[in-house]
């Protein structure tokens, strides 16, 4: 009387595993089906969970958060080619005073000024005051014809152009458009040190030769 | 020289048991039993109140068994050697208690509002009742937690405290320093005064200049690409809820390896055949 039921450990089919109650044909077992259900079900339920919120907290990355706006900036009578003139204006006006910056505002000067390719119709250079190293407020001094910034050094020339200390590109600007004899400015954009002109980046990107490549621009601009 | 113990007053000193009185409260009801023997006086408010206190204690344990727990984490043997540097840890643990305490108070009285944080705050420190002493608590513990949890690191160090197999329970450290440092961060932007403005422009954008990601990253801290509305309520949920979670679950698993690993002793003593361990109760 040999052994009568020959079970092979490593079998495909559970009957051939010796498993009680097995169907015949069946190659997983009730319990491991289960189970994987289970750890199925679980995921889910994470999912459903984890998802709306990381996307609740990552929406500002995929959404364009600051709306699109011209902003009066003033008569055209008020600016003149020779030397800037600040005006403050609200970026986010929802913040409040927080919100408010200020832009050096010039007449294009087309025999000086360097042409920022691809915006050759700017009328007026609006320069922005956040530094590109870490984004501190320059001050414009007339005297020497620079920006300057008060946290680390950082100097500008007349059109911006880095002269000195840590700052990587030259300060950002903003779109300019004569309406009806008033100067409006409108989103900003940065420029390399070539003056090419690139969407808005943070302070602090390079975006010279490979270096643009490391600092992507953001998805909704 | 060791005086003998002054006696008791007689009010004071324990009366013998009384007949049908020693059993230690087994059956969890300690208020009944002395009146069964007839004549037997009734117990005193201070044996009801020991007797009340030990049933409660035991009714807790029957259902939970953690005495076995407790007993090993709050009376494990402790190496020779064991001074006051080993006391950083827990020092870091109860500056954050103390954080956490005084940040929910503050929290009654804060809003997360660009418009409305720095009044809120100067009417904690103004007008609010002991305001000024718990805001101060709250801005100079998180100095001295900074600080503390410094110590703690730089006594494990020294001590050779991270190696085999203490290993995981130093980068849970580090990861807790994270934390902690960014506790920091997000707290300083909430008193709303130019210089935590500007301090906090400038550190989101240091996020922002790390390649590739950096961008991202700051996009995430700042709720879009400028500093706007929802900025600092984003860093406050971040203070408040999601990073101070994160801290108390990984003191508890940095807990649960000290316990489980013991501690190490200072590497100035030698190790000795025996008696290496003494009971510390």
């Amino acid at each position: 009387m040999a052994d009568p039921p020959k079970f092979d450990k490593k079998s495909r089919y559970t009957e051939g595993r010796g498993i009680a109650g097995a169907y015949e044909g069946e190659t997983v077992t009730r319990r491991r089906l289960m189970e994987g259900a289970a750890q199925v079900y679980g995921g889910i339920a994470v999912a459903a969970i984890a998802l709306p919120g990381l996307g609740f907290a990552l929406g500002p990355l995929l959404e364009k958060s600051t709306v699109s706006r011209w902003q009066d900036l003033g008569s055209e009578d008020d600016f003149n080619i020779e030397a800037y003139v600040p005006r403050t204006f609200n970026i986010v006006p929802e913040v409040g005073d927080p919100g408010k910056s200020t832009v050096y505002v010039r007449r294009f000067d087309p025999e000086r000024d360097t042409v920022v390719k691809g915006q050759e119709r700017q009328p007026y250079v609006a320069i922005s005051t956040r530094c590109t190293h870490v984004g501190c407020p320059v001050r414009y001094i007339q005297a020497s014809q620079k920006f300057v910034c008060p946290c680390h050094g950082g100097v500008y020339g007349f059109e911006g152009a880095v002269e000195g200390g840590p700052p990587v590109r030259p300060l950002d600007r903003f779109y300019t458009q004569v309406e009806n004899g008033r100067v409006q400015m409108g989103d900003r954009f940065s420029v390399n040190s070539e003056f090419e002109r690139f969407s808005p980046r943070d302070p602090s990107n390079h975006l010279d030769g490979l270096w643009q490549y490391l600092y992507p621009s953001r998805p909704t601009t | 020289m060791k005086l003998p113990t002054p006696p008791l007053p007689k009010a004071l000193r324990p009366a013998p048991k009384r007949p049908g009185q020693g059993r230690d409260g087994g059956n969890g009801n300690g208020n009944g039993h002395g009146r069964t023997g007839g004549p037997a006086t009734k117990p005193t408010p201070k044996d009801q109140a020991v007797e009340g206190a030990a049933s409660a204690v035991g009714w807790l344990d029957e259902r939970t068994g953690i005495s076995p727990f407790l007993r090993g984490f709050l009376y494990r043997k402790v190496p020779k050697g064991t001074n006051w540097f080993y006391t950083l840890g827990s020092a870091t643990m109860f500056a954050f208690l103390s954080q956490a305490i005084t940040g929910v108070f503050l929290a009654m009285y804060y809003e997360p509002d660009p418009t409305r944080a720095y009044e809120s705050a100067s009417r904690i420190t103004n007008e609010v009742f002991l305001g000024e002493l718990v805001r101060g608590m709250h801005r100079w513990g998180s100095t001295v937690m900074i600080i503390l949890i410094f110590m703690h690191m730089g006594r494990t160090f020294f001590f050779g405290a991270y190696k085999y197999p203490r290993e995981l329970n130093w980068v849970i450290g580090v990861v807790l320093l994270v934390l902690t440092l960014a506790m920091g961060l997000t707290g300083y932007l909430l008193p709303f005064d130019q210089r935590s403005f500007w301090a906090t422009v400038v550190a989101v954008n240091i996020n922002a200049s790390g390649p590739v990601v950096g961008p991202y990253l700051a996009d995430f801290l700042r709720a879009g690409a400028e500093f706007g509305p929802t900025t600092i309520s984003r860093f406050y949920a971040l203070h408040m809820l999601a990073i101070p979670g994160l801290i108390a679950a990984l003191i508890g698993a940095h807990l649960y390896l000290v316990a489980k690993l013991g501690t190490t002793a200072p590497p100035w003593l030698k190790a000795e055949k025996k008696d290496l361990l003494t009971e510390e109760v």
